[in-house]
């Protein structure tokens, strides 16, 4: 079975203007719109994509969170992967301990690919694919913009500051998607009806033999300093003239 | 607690990435700092010249290998880790090379990684944006717990150069290099304009410009002003430009002292990304667009006139100067 793993983690909706909460204790997200990362959306189009030109047998979802983390889960699975896995944490883990508990599920699927986002959009750590490729001692392609599979390897384009890389890695390996890798698909209503039928196992952290660390402690969360408020200007002149007295051109 | 503290150097083509020197003063900021680089090149030798020559660095540990002629995470990681031991801390730049390398580092360390640190507030605790730098958290790391991290450099301002250059020590390590990573090509650098990260101005356009084909607008306003060029992800995604010029969130975070965005609209994710602008410039024909919120001086009107205007000012004021 060609199996490809792909995460999926819940964040506050993209559209969404998070506000601190006042005691500074995080982010108030209470009534807040959840999704699937964009990003790892974007790793689930892929994982289907592959699927779709029968390069792939199985794309299974996996989340490492709380019990309503299945709501986005059961997305995954209307837009069209096979299978989900959730690992049940009700508190937030550290990225280490995420890669420690990918590395037990990818011990149990044996996938060749791992595809996950590049970054979520609430901790925007972008550490999770590395330190799986790290533990799992295999390749890493990051911030893919494209994935294409030949025998036993992969050449991927990354997008990297000095504009695009290309390497070729041997599989398996762990893959991090960028924005341009693909336009995830909508998912359509009959897709919904049926995800409800398809599998989703619920693990425990210690039936996987993980004990989460905490090594990282949240001290506070705060609102950026705020901009002072700026002028008008009329004209083109105006705007030199302004730029002039702050002595920036 | 005196922090020993070991940055890996990012470079290419026998230049040390400009980025180095920013977490040179991140660095300097961990109290009673003593700070190592770290050159991993297939010849490292005008690499760790130029780190050596930063004001502060005590000692750059040169490590020559064939295998470290690209930047290949996987290569990379076991040899920094061997080298990790005596240190407290271990820094790389929040770039695609950082970002790449230093979580693996991490691993291999079973330690945490703090990602994009903006201040330092003390050895074990730091700030970092989160949610686009909607937020700001306050995080710190765990007694007997060593710092792998990833520095913020629009955050911090470049190091001057050393008065004497530090001491270039030859090292080599015993890690083993996996040979499942090939390199196959990167795109060349565009050298005639200035780097985005690095520049001192900035003019950016958006979706706004309408066209590949507009965007000439913006360069020849750049040129006079000796700035470099950015966009914003509608303007890369809508085939603009390429996708290196992306200013924002998922794209580069910049700190210029001038930033001009040029029919941007200014979502949340672009504006994460120029937050450190001393001074920002917007020009967009809807006076109602979020990227006012953030300008420091904005213009309303139509940036077609605009630009050519601007152009034509600023060749003017050049021509008095001369």
């Amino acid at each position: 079975m060609k199996r490809i793993l792909v995460g999926i983690k819940r964040v506050a909706d993209s559209s969404t203007r998070v506000r601190v909460k006042p005691d500074g204790s995080g982010v108030a997200l209470d009534g807040v719109k959840m999704s699937i990362n964009p990003f790892d959306e974007i790793a689930l189009e892929e994982a289907l994509r592959i699927k779709e030109r029968g390069a792939a047998d199985e794309v299974v979802v996996a989340s490492v969170g709380a019990a309503d983390w299945q709501q986005q889960l059961r997305t995954a699975l209307a837009m069209g992967a096979d299978r989900a896995l959730l690992v049940q944490s009700d508190a937030p883990l550290e990225s280490l301990d995420v890669a420690r508990i990918l590395l037990q599920l990818v011990k149990r699927e044996q996938p060749f690919a791992v595809i996950l986002g590049k970054q979520a959009i609430d901790d925007d750590n972008s550490q999770t694919g590395p330190m799986l490729a790290a533990l799992w001692e295999r390749p890493q392609a990051t911030f893919a913009s494209k994935i294409e599979l030949r025998e036993g390897t992969a050449v991927v384009t990354r997008e990297v500051d000095a504009g695009l890389e290309v390497l070729e890695v041997e599989l398996p390996a762990v893959f991090t998607t960028d924005l341009r890798l693909n336009e995830p698909r909508y998912v359509k209503l009959p897709n919904i009806l049926q995800a409800k039928k398809k599998p989703l196992e619920v693990l425990t952290l210690a039936s996987l033999g993980i004990g989460p660390r905490a090594r990282v402690k949240l001290v506070r969360v705060e609102p950026p300093p705020v901009r002072s408020k700026g002028i008008a200007v009329k004209t083109a002149a105006e705007l030199v003239e302004a730029l002039q007295k702050r002595g920036v051109i | 607690m005196s922090s020993k503290v070991l940055i890996v150097a990012e470079h290419a083509d026998g230049r040390l990435n400009p980025a180095i020197a920013k977490c040179m003063r991140c660095a300097r900021t961990l109290p009673d700092a003593q700070v190592s680089v770290a050159v991993l090149a297939a010849d490292g030798g005008a690499v760790a010249a130029q780190a050596a020559a930063l004001e502060g660095v005590a000692e750059v540990l040169r490590v020559d290998h064939p295998a470290n002629a690209h930047p290949i995470a996987s290569i990379l990681a076991p040899q920094v880790a061997q080298l990790a031991p005596p240190f407290t801390h271990v820094l790389g730049p929040t770039t695609t090379f950082g970002k790449d390398l230093m979580p693996r580092v991490a691993a291999l360390l079973d330690v945490p990684q703090i990602s994009d640190i903006m201040a330092v507030v003390n050895a074990r605790c730091f700030r970092r944006p989160i949610y686009a730098a909607n937020a700001i958290a306050t995080v710190e790391v765990a007694a007997d717990t060593k710092i792998v991290a990833t520095v913020r450099t629009a955050s911090f301002e470049a190091v001057a150069a050393a008065a004497t250059p530090a001491a270039v020590r030859a090292v080599s390590t015993t890690a083993q290099l996996p040979t499942y990573t090939r390199f196959v090509s990167v795109s060349a650098p565009h050298a005639d304009r200035p780097d985005l990260q690095s520049a001192r101005r900035i003019i950016s356009g958006g979706r706004g410009l309408g066209s590949a084909d507009n965007f000439a607008l913006l360069y020849r306003v750049a040129d006079k002003l000796g700035a470099a060029v950015g966009a914003s992800r509608a303007a890369v995604d809508a085939g603009y430009v390429r996708n290196e010029l992306q200013v924002g969130q998922t794209g580069k975070i910049v700190a210029p002292e001038l930033y001009i965005a040029v029919g941007i609209s200014g979502a949340i994710q672009h504006l994460t990304g120029i937050k450190d602008a001393r001074t920002i410039v917007a020009i967009n024909k809807d006076g109602e667009a979020p990227i006012f919120e953030v300008a420091d001086i904005g213009l309303v009107g139509d940036l077609f006139e605009i630009l050519p205007e601007l152009e034509r000012l600023l060749a003017a004021r050049q021509a008095r100067a001369q």
